[in-house]
């Protein structure tokens, strides 16, 4: 879509576009150039020089068992914060889309953990955690199961997965239900006058016309948990006990400013930056079949 | 309503309020831990009704911080940090955002989908991605510690500056024909026509980007080594770095209550355009 009527100007556009054009490129093209550079260069032990080495940075990388590691840590836990994510949020939506009174304030009263930051959530919830004072983790051990996610890599994957999945189910519920209510009531309708119940009629008529929504919701899940999510990991368990929730984002981090290890950090960037890439296209191919949908 | 099912209405109500209750419960505890002494919120189980302390612990966070980690800052100057920190990023983002959606719609020149493309890449560069480059650049610029350090990177957007061309596109052909005739330059015509009209739209990403602004914490954590620029954010993660024996929680809980008091007042006193923008902003 174009404009047919537009103002002539020579310099005019360019000077609109420079403050963006400006930022853009001293915080985004140069430091991923640079990035990209850097992936390439080794430095020796004292960091006084570098030099080139090619594919080695990252061939390190994916010959390294830590970092494989955090691979699968990485595709584990954004699985985990999509699917239950998604499932809770999907059937809060179901249920408020369903109830007549009411139903303004249960939205109220759901959207607003959106609005916290991830570093608070996670504050929150190491809080109601912790071994030593925490209400849930008090009530765990009485309860018969001892619980110390410093310790166990198990329950501090639950942890962050909690936390992670608590912030980010308001977020859900509001395209859930958005979606929900457009579907055409008619539909509905004729299914229940030929008998079917709400059970039939969720998963053959309203499931299948939510899958766009679906789709959405599971790529800006994924992503959220690739990088969203370091505040809350940060937060609680550092990426412990050992590696055991180190995301490949926390992975850069420690790395990069902790571990001083520039060249195999700025690898790790390039890796995460193609990542979002791949997710960011088929996010706007879906984008693109709606629209002609 | 199809049809009238009383036992499913309770089984909605029922399990809409289970929900209610987990996501509010991390809420409650933090305020009953806020409004007791550091005492009682490690004695543990500590007690689930409101303590009396809500007023000191509040007054000491504010005004003095907490002793416990290694931050003493007080948190109402962590809070104005954040409040500066989330204002730049939202008015800033509009700002730049708008004027670049202008350029592109209204105007044809050279490179004009170049420049286009360019922005939208930025999509694809989220800073936890380049954040060791994009710190060295900051700090070769001698921005660290500084609110242009803190916010100028973050402030590029390509979300805001489609969400405003997918507007602009929208805006009737008449309305700049007349303005021509009216003998009304593009700056005028961007001024007094369509500035007006993006109103709702503006509101709408503000709301979005406050947010976005003041959650902000890896960027932060990076940049800030004083502690006086310090986001709240960053300060309250600070206080229990001590680990739990030197941890007051009473007065990290106070923090993390502020801490999310502004941007939740936002999103529920601006709710319809909070969620305008949120859909508007992921098309």
């Amino acid at each position: 879509m174009e404009k047919r009527v537009v103002f002539g100007h020579r310099t005019l556009p360019y000077l609109l576009l420079a403050p963006q054009l400006a930022i853009t490129v001293v915080f985004f093209f140069l430091p991923a150039g640079q990035a990209m550079w850097q992936s390439t260069r080794m430095e020796d032990v004292f960091g006084l020089s570098s030099e080139f080495v090619g594919w080695a940075n990252f061939a390190d990388l994916f010959r390294d068992s830590v970092y494989l590691q955090s691979f699968r840590v990485t595709l584990v836990f954004s699985t985990l914060v999509a699917v239950i994510g998604l499932a809770v949020s999907l059937l809060l939506a179901v249920m408020a889309e369903r109830v007549v009174r009411g139903a303004a304030l249960y939205k109220t009263l759901l959207i607003w953990p959106y609005a916290v930051a991830p570093a608070v959530v996670g504050v929150l919830w190491l809080f109601l955690f912790s071994p030593a004072v925490g209400v849930l983790a008090t009530a765990l051990n009485r309860a018969g199961l001892p619980w110390n996610p410093r310790l166990d890599a198990g329950q501090a994957m639950v942890l962050v997965l909690v936390a992670a999945i608590w912030k980010q189910i308001s977020y859900n519920f509001l395209f859930f239900l958005a979606g929900l209510q457009a579907i055409p009531r008619s539909l509905i309708e004729a299914a229940a006058i030929d008998g079917a119940g709400p059970a039939r009629r969720f998963w053959t008529i309203v499931f299948p016309l939510l899958s766009p929504t679906t789709f959405f919701l599971l790529v800006v899940n994924i992503i959220y948990a690739f990088f969203d999510t370091f505040a809350v990991i940060d937060t609680t368990t550092q990426g412990g006990p050992g590696t055991s929730t180190a995301i490949l984002v926390y992975k850069v981090y420690s790395d990069g400013f902790r571990g001083l290890n520039l060249g195999s950090s700025a690898a790790q960037s390039v890796v995460l930056m193609t990542i979002v890439v791949v997710l960011t296209v088929v996010q706007f191919r879906y984008i693109d079949r709606k629209v002609q949908y | 309503m199809i049809e009238r099912r009383p036992w499913l209405d309770m089984l909605a109500h029922a399990i809409l309020l289970l929900g209610l209750a987990v996501v509010a419960f991390p809420l409650y505890v933090t305020f009953v831990a806020s409004t007791q002494t550091a005492r009682e919120v490690a004695d543990a189980p500590m007690s689930l009704l409101p303590g009396s302390h809500f007023v000191e612990n509040y007054v000491r966070a504010l005004f003095a911080g907490s002793g416990g980690g290694s931050s003493g800052t007080p948190v109402g100057r962590m809070m104005w940090v954040s409040l500066v920190m989330a204002l730049a990023i939202a008015l800033g983002k509009i700002a730049i955002s708008l004027l670049s959606a202008f350029a592109v719609v209204y105007f044809r020149f050279p490179g004009r989908m170049f420049f286009f493309w360019m922005i939208f890449v930025t999509l694809m560069l989220p800073v936890e991605v380049r954040i060791a480059p994009t710190y060295k650049v900051v700090s070769d610029l001698g921005l660290l510690n500084s609110y242009a350090g803190l916010t100028l990177p973050l402030i590029a957007s390509a979300t805001a500056t489609f969400l405003f061309r997918q507007f602009f596109l929208t805006v009737p052909d008449e309305l700049i024909e007349a303005a021509r005739i009216d003998g009304a330059g593009p700056m005028r015509f961007f001024r007094d026509v369509l500035l007006p009209l993006s109103r709702t739209s503006i509101a709408a990403l503000f709301v979005i980007q406050f947010i976005y602004g003041w959650n902000q914490y890896l960027w932060p954590l990076l940049i800030t080594t004083q502690e006086d620029m310090y986001p709240v954010v960053i300060g309250i993660k600070r206080m229990i770095s001590g680990g739990d024996s030197v941890t007051e929680w009473n007065i990290v809980m106070a923090t993390a209550m502020l801490a999310m008091l502004p941007p939740v007042l936002v999103v529920i006193l601006m709710q319809k355009q909070f969620v305008k923008g949120l859909v508007d902003s992921e098309k």
